[in-house]
């Protein structure tokens, strides 16, 4: 089933403004029954150069999805346009079962029309077909939505090639910190650094609209939680109680927090914030840890970790009046941090897996537990928007990485900075 | 029952006499010395506001403060996954306690710290217990709650780095920081 197959370094062009860990995609490993599938140049149908070449986007995230199996451009043995110009037999002497043919031209108000055909070999027929507006400068975040539909009509699962990955970047000596709040696309290209700090910065947490951040930041001295816009960069800080002020996770509305408190008396529980109206109201009290809390899709239940048995566990926690904890994880002795995926069904977890910190994959009805990593001290997992992937940290060389494993276990990616560590990222919702 | 291990450690530096694994009363001390920050803790709802209930007196200052005990260690390690207070500090808390309980005006931070293993928001919530542990065991002996502010830093602040063993045992720990 498994093969070690391309390795493939993409050294990620980024314009405008540079910084300094910038992140490389590389896949380790892929699906020996990937799709193999031709990537046509799209003509420009204008003087000139074309403004931005689609299909080499396209082509490159559909590679580093580990899903797919481009024909290099140099083997195709024609270039065509449209549906009715693919000669299905040619691409099959080439074993491609899918052809992306398409043309870019330009819309009298100044942006630019992507058309683009996708052609099954096997039978010739046209099974996707749409066009694609996009302003001139926008047209790589249109490659990858036209990536996104191609994955879509190929595995029936929308792609998240079009969204952001929020993670924190930590470089400097022990003694001289420098920490930095990034967000970047999901590809590594385009990095931004939202806020920075001497201090720890911890703990990004996505609003559902995707426009802002939730995270834990210390550079009061004292942990405090901010959301930050990013469009404007206004920082609010929504939580500064005494003790620990951790953890946020937003409710699928985005109207309110769960985070944990220690408060005046030093007990972490999980309290719910309203970001409106600053009401809080507490969701455990148990004289244990617990923490780390994430809202189930269906916004009825919170999963945390708690250590009430004498170590970490997952539990589930219904938001009814009266509603008492329900342990989730039986299998071994850690197991913490849980995130939900999209469809609700499964957990993914930092699990002590024979003494190692392992991302595992459980069951959030029956509690089963698959491990899904291979490092030593893995945590800080999270689900792509779509659930197919789960990015989460790692080392490499003793230097903090993000690695993404897919949700079967079967694909392995690592995304490395150029410089300095890398940790907790969080997978943006979809952005469109 | 949280605060048993505490004031195990305070009987047994007072009798000075072997400890029992466990106590099996509990007296009224410790619970009145709680008295502050339960009372505090109770006017929760009130408190929900943004930014308002930083209500440490310590929290910002940087005037007062003052030295710690001559010749004391300000470091307690902790095992693994753990925050009882090992008998082996007993005395070491005793000291600063007896000088925060002496000196009304001095200050302390008490910083709670982990190892790198594990979920870091699950490390902040032990660096917190870490750290309350100590600040208990500081007011059994005396220290006023006014005296004391908790900061947990979970695996955030290493003092070893390093991903073993050795590096291990010096990060998990509460710092006494004096002057804070």
């Amino acid at each position: 089933m498994l093969r070690r197959a391309w390795i493939v370094f993409l050294a990620l062009a980024l314009p405008g403004q540079q910084s300094a860990a910038q992140l490389t995609v590389q896949i380790l490993r892929g699906m020996a029954e990937s799709v193999p599938i031709a990537v046509v140049p799209l003509a420009w149908e204008s003087a000139g150069a074309a403004p931005w070449d689609v299909a080499a986007t396209v082509q490159a995230d559909l590679e580093r999805s580990g899903r797919f199996r481009p024909l290099p451009r140099a083997q195709m043995l024609e270039l065509p346009h449209a549906a009715g110009e693919v000669d299905v037999a040619d691409w099959r002497m080439l074993k491609v079962d899918y052809v992306l043919v398409g043309s870019l031209a330009p819309l009298p108000d100044g942006r630019v029309e992507a058309r683009y055909e996708l052609v099954s070999v096997a039978n010739g027929q046209r099974v996707l077909g749409a066009t694609l507006p996009s302003d001139r400068n926008a047209l790589k975040l249109a490659s990858h939505r036209l990536a996104d539909a191609i994955y879509e009509r190929i595995l029936g699962v929308r792609g998240a090639f079009s969204t952001r990955i929020a993670y924190v970047a930590v470089d400097g000596p022990v003694t001289a910190r420098n920490y930095r709040l990034m967000v970047t696309d999901a590809d590594g290209a385009n990095e931004r650094i939202v806020f920075s700090s001497p201090e720890p910065i911890m703990s990004p947490a996505w609003a559902p609209d995707g426009r802002s951040l939730a995270y834990v930041s210390f550079h009061s001295r004292f942990p405090a939680i901010y959301v930050q816009t990013l469009r404007t960069g206004e920082q609010v800080r929504v939580s500064a109680r005494s003790g620990i002020n951790s953890a946020p996770s937003y409710s699928p509305d985005g109207t309110q927090l769960a985070i944990a408190l220690s408060r005046r008396d030093g007990n972490v529980d999980v309290y719910l914030l309203n970001l409106a109206s600053q009401e809080l109201q507490r969701l455990t009290d148990d004289a244990a840890i617990d923490t780390e809390p994430a809202w189930a899709p269906d916004g009825r239940s919170i999963y945390f970790t708690s250590d009430r048995a004498g170590a970490p566990q997952i539990y589930r926690i219904g938001l009814a009046a009266g509603e008492r904890p329900r342990r989730i994880t039986f299998e071994g002795t850690y197991n913490a941090r849980p995130r939900v995926s999209p469809d609700g069904r499964d957990l993914a977890v930092v699990t002590l897996d024979r003494g190692a910190y392992r991302i595992a994959v459980v069951d959030a009805e029956r509690g089963g537990l698959r491990v899904l990593s291979g490092g030593q001290l893995d945590e800080s997992p999270a689900y792509a928007p779509n659930g197919a992937d789960i990015i989460y940290a790692t080392r490499e060389g003793g230097r903090g990485v993000l690695a993404i494993v897919s949700a079967d276990g079967r694909i392995q990616q690592r995304l490395a900075a150029s410089a300095g560590e890398v940790r907790e990222p969080a997978w943006s919702p979809y952005l469109n | 029952m949280r605060l048993l291990p505490a004031f195990t450690i305070a009987v047994c530096t007072l009798l000075l006499s072997g400890c029992p694994k466990r106590p099996t009363t509990v007296p009224e001390a410790p619970a009145q010395a709680e008295q502050p920050a339960d009372s505090s803790a109770t006017d929760g709802m009130a408190e929900g506001q943004v930014g308002d209930a930083r209500d440490l007196p310590g929290a910002d200052s940087g005037a007062g403060g003052g030295a710690g005990p001559v010749g004391v260690a300000t470091v307690i390690y902790f095992d693994f996954d753990r925050s009882e207070i090992r008998p082996e500090y007993a005395a070491l808390i005793n000291s600063h306690g007896r000088h925060l309980a002496a000196a009304g005006g001095i200050r302390i931070r008490l910083e709670g710290h982990t190892d790198e293993r594990g979920s870091r928001e699950y490390n902040i919530a032990l660096g917190e217990r870490r750290a309350q542990e100590v600040r208990r065991t500081l007011m059994l002996q005396g220290a006023g709650d006014r005296q004391l502010t908790t900061v947990s830093y979970g695996e955030e602040r290493p003092a070893a780095e390093g991903s073993n063993e050795n590096a291990y045992e010096k990060n998990r720990r509460v710092e006494l920081v004096y002057g804070r």
